[in-house]
């Protein structure tokens, strides 16, 4: 038990940040309409190509000859990215179907 | 130190950029520019990423992260271009699983270095991987299968094991009995251990998702949108990253919310969802339904639709099947034109993922204040002369309101026997997706239109046309 209260102390701010983007995440989505929950969902998918950020510190941090790890390394940028660039783009193909028709 | 100071700032930027983005997606009208914002962010991130310093030896090799980068981004940006809108469900799972092979990636990388005792990392840092593996994993190996699934290319009979549900709860067992198996001993058992955890995972999510479908395919994407980013947000503590830990935690609240929405939508906990679906077709007969179905003509139905106040058309997956969207537009701006007011009524799961029939009536250019929610629609649907159903079945059931019997009693249905009338187009009088009878079709107000969906509506509207 004690080992927990050493963990939740020396965390404690990676805590506070959980817990409050946790809260502000379901505060916004909550709001979002149903009209949108397509796009909602391709553009939350876009940034959840966040993944590819630890793909590229990994990549910096191999030594270039652990060829091993620079394959996963660029196997994982390389899907993060698919994942990031092909989801804002098709979010805003979607997008643009919603703007205001001038008639 | 002014370096370090100015990569911080463009993390910080960049969380904002995503949830200000995702506020902006409030509206239809800002939303655009709230996904570009989210794209600002991101773009902020990976340029922090390649600049910020590291401690130690840092080799960079920066020709393998620019070869990645470029490869990923320009398959990311073809297939969004050429993806059809009525594929956005299984483009959505691919992405997902993509989202959740990345971390899958990362978290291996840290086995690997943890075994070969060139990255130190304790119990909790340990638990933190085996939760990547296993969420990026499930994410991974449960979004493919998801795809297939919605390609048609499984059936979801034949994937269904008999007691399907009490493999998936010893599976889920024996991977938490693994994991503390492995964070307790440490680095005396070896890699195999985590390799069969990884492996285990890979096949659960496959399993998962096996017996689920039909019309609880919203459900699955929308819970799997949340795996892939809670995969992020795990592999964000790994990194140490708080910008990945944000944008992971903002993209799991998105896909939990939607999976609630989806499960209320249908009446049912997330828990029934995932133990079972509505058993095939064990469900028929629990409303004898007699009575006879009136038939009405193209003709009819023509002058019936042009000479009426107002119009409600209630589309279905069928619609979007039959590709008729654009007709329906057609005959949707020659009724305006004679002054008839018409709207769409939409339910949530009228598409194959939360709000996919909203997108498809928008890219056949169907203006969005005409697209009302499901509360909207039921107070208007009082109000107006005709209901006109097309290619939609369990979400217009009156049984889910006046049939305890029914298995999708309680499900929040469209009331579409409040408008003076009503007409049904429908390919046949067979029962839809939950394999349930629809006493709507036997209402004294309902009269159908039988044939395909795209064919109908043409002729619909050159009779119209002729009016």
């Amino acid at each position: 038990m004690e080992n927990f209260y050493g963990f939740f102390l020396d965390n404690l701010l990676i805590i506070y940040l959980l817990a409050f983007t946790v809260l502000l995440g379901f505060e916004i989505i909550a709001k979002v309409p149903t009209v949108l929950h397509t796009p909602l969902m391709s553009g939350s998918n876009a940034i959840s190509g966040v993944v590819v950020i630890g793909a590229i510190l990994l990549v910096r941090l191999t030594e270039p000859t652990d060829y091993l790890t620079l394959s996963l390394g660029f196997a994982g940028i390389v899907l993060g990215m698919i994942n990031a660039a092909g989801g804002f783009v098709v979010t805003d193909r979607m997008l643009e179907m919603f703007k205001k028709k001038k008639k | 130190m002014l370096l370090t100071f100015i990569i911080e700032i463009f993390f910080l930027l960049g969380s904002i950029g995503f949830i200000w983005g995702l506020r902006l997606m409030s509206s239809p009208d800002t939303a655009r520019k709230g996904n570009i914002y989210a794209g600002v962010g991101m773009t902020l991130a990976i340029i922090a990423a390649l600049i910020m310093p590291l401690e130690g030896n840092v080799p960079n090799n920066y020709i393998w992260i620019f070869a990645a980068l470029i490869v990923g981004t320009i398959i990311g940006y073809y297939s969004a271009i050429k993806v059809a809108m009525t594929s956005m469900p299984q483009m959505v799972s691919v992405f997902n699983g993509l989202g959740g092979a990345c971390a899958v990636v990362l978290g291996l990388a840290d086995v690997i270095h943890y075994y070969d005792e060139t990255k130190v990392v304790d119990t909790l840092g340990f638990l933190t991987v085996l939760l990547t593996l296993f969420i990026g994993g499930v994410a991974f190996t449960g979004s493919i299968f998801a795809y297939a699934k919605l390609e048609d290319l499984v059936d979801d009979k034949k994937v269904t094991l008999p007691k399907h549900s009490v493999i998936n709860m010893v599976m889920l067992a024996g991977l938490i009995g693994l994991g503390a198996y492995i964070l307790m001993q440490g680095e005396a058992i070896g890699m195999e251990a985590a390799i069969i955890f990884l492996v285990i995972s890979l096949i659960y999510g496959v399993s998962f998702v096996a017996p689920i479908g039909g019309a609880d395919m919203p459900v699955v994407i929308s819970l799997l949108n949340s795996f892939s980013g809670l995969s992020g947000a795990a592999a964000g503590i790994l990194f140490d990253s708080q910008f990945m830990v944000v944008g992971g935690i903002l993209v799991g609240a998105s896909g939990t919310i939607l999976t609630v929405m989806m499960c209320n939508a249908m009446n049912r906990s997330i828990w029934n969802v995932l133990i079972g679906g509505f058993g095939g077709t064990s469900a028929i007969g629990a409303t004898a339904t007699g009575g006879s179905v009136k038939e009405i003509s193209l003709n009819d139905a023509s002058i019936q639709l042009y000479y009426s106040q107002s119009v409600i058309i209630v589309p279905g997956y069928g619609l979007a099947v039959a590709q008729a969207q654009k007709i329906c537009k057609e005959i949707d701006d020659q009724l305006s034109a004679n002054g008839v007011d018409v709207k769409y009524a939409i339910h949530p799961v009228a598409g194959r993922m939360p709000g996919h029939m909203n997108v498809l009536l928008a890219e056949a250019d169907v203006p969005y204040p005409k697209l009302l929610d499901l509360d909207e629609a039921n107070s208007a649907l009082s109000s107006a002369d005709v209901a006109i159903i097309v290619g939609a079945n369990d979400v217009v059931n009156p049984a889910a309101e006046n049939d305890p019997g029914s298995p999708i009693y309680g499900m929040p249905v469209l009331k579409v026997w409040n408008a003076k009338s009503v007409i049904v187009l429908k390919r046949s009088m067979r029962s839809g997706y939950a394999g349930i009878e629809n006493p709507l079709f036997f209402h004294e107000r309902t009269k159908m239109l039988f044939g395909d969906a795209k064919d109908v509506l043409s002729k619909l509207n050159s009779e119209i046309k002729s009016l």
